[in-house]
């Protein structure tokens, strides 16, 4: 009885994660002429016809990936050396430096987005520019990803044994290969996880872009100024691919995984 | 080894001011920020009209979107952007202008601005048409679900309580605030705060038979049956009476808001002769039906309508006959005094009435009171653990 309760329980979880993303690609399957999104009238590709034909779309699409990966990139590597950085100090100055650094997190995004906006305008007008755009998007988006990577990678530092380094640098390694060798493995998993939430809060990121953008568009202010006539079918069908192309990822990341310890059990 | 690394983080961060710097870029490159879903691309057929304006005179377009007038409005008056063309609505031109925010246009680069119809040449929100050439134009009408709902005349049905629960309104106070004054018979401009009142009274009764106040949601609710009655513009929701025969437009009796949707330049763009092509581009009759055909607005061209699907050009949604158009009012900007009393009273329509402060202080109290019970409780906890 409890074991099945316990079930129940987690389908409706799951049910109340998933549904809403099932219902999206249902209708990006839709046939329809007036891009309902509640009425069911057959299947077609034809949005998906659409989507690749839209030259705005795709151009806002490859702007969001864009930044995405620089941001990612960028914020990862600013990130785990801030995390070493942190994790070497002192008791005091870490919780400050902490508690600096977690402040973009809990900050409200509308108050971020607005103090950035802010402050790059006055230092376009300072650099004699005339409009915000890719540049300050980068900057914006590695400024709010930082702290979710630096987070990610410090519990990793703080279980490593911090022997180990020294240990290599004892056997004749120096400092820089010490690092790569013996610390970088380490700490991956953390790494990693760090780069992928960047990427993910990057797409996702709606407020602070909004504010920032400038003449640049990304995909969701594009599809946000849709809401005067209607979000077309078209958005559902890009979810779609996004959806499968993340959740492809996903799986040949995990596969890998699963073989490499696998493989690492045979060794040893 | 740390200098080095110290050195090449700062370059990093220096290089992400980079693109402000040495932003010069071969070719001109103007910047359109219009409406979402607002202009032919290519899609179904259709004409690619940025493409198509790229290929014949070399200029690059970047275009963007935006989803309401203020959104617009606050990238403008915000800074960081640069913008060479803006699409604005009637009553957001008159604002720019009066904030000098427009360049008046050099008409010897719009030789197509003949074809404009000559009703448009001197809008009320321009005058003299110094400053925009009219994009679209349409009007609000009510759309009603003919097997719930009988012809309606006059606004009065979104009053009627035998459709309550299922009426729909929209969600920006200017055009809510619009079908109440057409229904007490004012101007939809009024700067008579007592008007205003009278009117969000008029809403706020009407509150309790809303459905919900919603944009483009009213596609999904009206074609589903969910709602049965629904203002909202005309050629946007034209689509909904083709392709459902439950479904009817009416234009009501009292009369109606008449908007237009305008080609600006910001007095702050760089590229005005290239920015003026670009709008004599749209106004060419067979670029403007081929664009009208798409977007499924109301062009002010006359010549265009011949480029049009015969079954848009003589649809009365799209071009209502002279005795509906008689009758309609259009926005200008509201003084800042009156807009302000505008916003006060939608949030009071929409939130019920002026409790939110109340509201707020109430929720704030519900903080402390939790605070401080948790306090309570912790020590008393550690003084029995004291005790014991």
């Amino acid at each position: 009885m409890k074991k099945a309760g316990g079930r129940l329980y987690t389908f409706l979880v799951f049910l109340f994660l998933y549904a809403p993303i099932l219902v999206l690609i249902v209708f990006s399957f839709n046939d329809t002429e007036t891009a309902s999104r509640t009425v069911w009238s057959g299947f077609s590709l034809k949005w998906y016809e659409k989507l690749f034909e839209d030259r705005l779309i795709l151009e806002a699409l490859r702007n969001t990936l864009l930044i995405a990966v620089v941001a990612a990139a960028a914020s990862t590597v600013l990130g785990t050396v801030a995390a070493i950085g942190i994790n070497s100090m002192k008791r005091l100055p870490r919780r400050v430096m902490m508690n600096i650094t977690n402040f973009p997190m809990v900050n409200p995004e509308i108050v971020t987005g607005v103090s950035l906006m802010l402050l790059f305008v006055f230092a376009v007008g300072l650099f004699g520019g005339r409009s915000l755009g890719m540049g300050s998007l980068f900057a914006a988006h590695i400024t709010f990803c930082l702290p979710y990577v630096i987070l990610s990678v410090l519990p990793k530092l703080r279980q490593m044994d911090p022997n180990l380094y020294e240990a290599a640098q004892d056997l004749g390694c120096p400092p820089v290969k010490a690092f790569f060798k013996v610390v970088l493995p380490e700490i991956m998993p953390g790494v990693v996880t760090g780069m992928i939430m960047a990427f993910t809060l990057s797409i996702d990121d709606f407020v602070i872009s909004y504010f920032t953008s400038g003449t640049t568009q990304t995909l969701p202010i594009y599809i946000y100024s849709m809401t005067r006539k209607r979000v077309s079918p078209e958005i559902n069908a890009l979810s779609t691919v996004l959806f499968a192309v993340v959740m492809a990822l996903l799986i040949v990341v995990n596969v890998r995984q699963g073989r490499a310890r696998r493989a690492g059990k045979e060794d040893a | 080894m740390k200098r080095f690394l110290c050195g090449l983080l700062c370059a990093a961060l220096l290089a992400c001011l980079g693109p402000y710097a040495f932003g010069a870029e071969e070719g001109v490159t103007i910047n359109v920020y219009n409406w979402g879903e607002y202009i032919a691309n290519g899609t179904d057929g259709s004409m690619d009209i940025n493409a198509e304006f790229t290929r014949r005179t070399g200029i690059r377009v970047n275009y963007t979107t935006f989803d309401s007038n203020e959104s617009l409005y606050s990238k403008l008056a915000g800074g960081g952007a640069d913008y060479d063309i803006i699409i604005p609505s009637d009553y957001m031109v008159s604002k720019l202008i009066g904030e000098g925010r427009l360049a008046p246009l050099d008409f010897d680069n719009i030789p197509n601005y003949q074809y404009i119809d000559e009703n448009f040449q001197d809008p009320s929100y321009d005058p003299g048409g110094v400053y925009s050439v009219p994009y679209t134009w349409g009007v609000v009408g009510m759309f009603y679900n003919k097997r719930h709902v009988e012809e309606p005349q006059s606004w009065e049905a979104l009053w009627d309580s035998r459709y309550a629960g299922k009426i729909l309104m929209f969600d920006n106070p200017r055009d809510a605030f619009a079908i109440a004054q057409f229904r007490l018979g004012f101007d939809v401009n009024t700067q008579n705060p007592d008007d205003w009142e009278e009117a969000a009274q008029l809403l706020k009764g009407q509150k309790p038979l809303v459905q919900a106040y919603v944009m483009d949601q009213i596609f999904d609710k009206m074609e589903s049956g969910e709602a049965w009655l629904a203002p909202y513009y005309a050629g946007d929701a034209a689509i909904l009476v083709e392709n459902n025969e439950d479904i009817g437009f009416v234009v009501p009796k009292e009369g109606t808001n008449f908007f237009v949707d305008a080609m600006c330049v910001p007095a702050t763009s760089r590229h005005k002769e290239e920015a003026e092509a670009y709008i004599n581009f749209l106004c060419d009759p067979e670029i403007a039906g081929a664009n009208m055909d798409y977007v499924g607005y109301s062009t002010p061209e006359t010549a265009a309508r011949e480029y049009l699907s015969p079954e848009v050009a003589e649809n009365p949604i799209f071009y209502p006959d002279e005795e509906v158009l008689a009758n309609t009012q259009i926005f200008i900007n509201l003084p800042a005094e009156t807009s302000s009393l505008v916003d006060k009273l939608w949030a009071e329509v929409k939130m019920g009435g002026p409790g939110e402060s109340a509201v707020l202080v109430a929720i704030i109290l519900g903080f402390l009171a939790v605070y401080i019970a948790i306090i309570l409780y912790k020590r008393r906890k550690r003084q029995k653990e004291r005790a014991a």
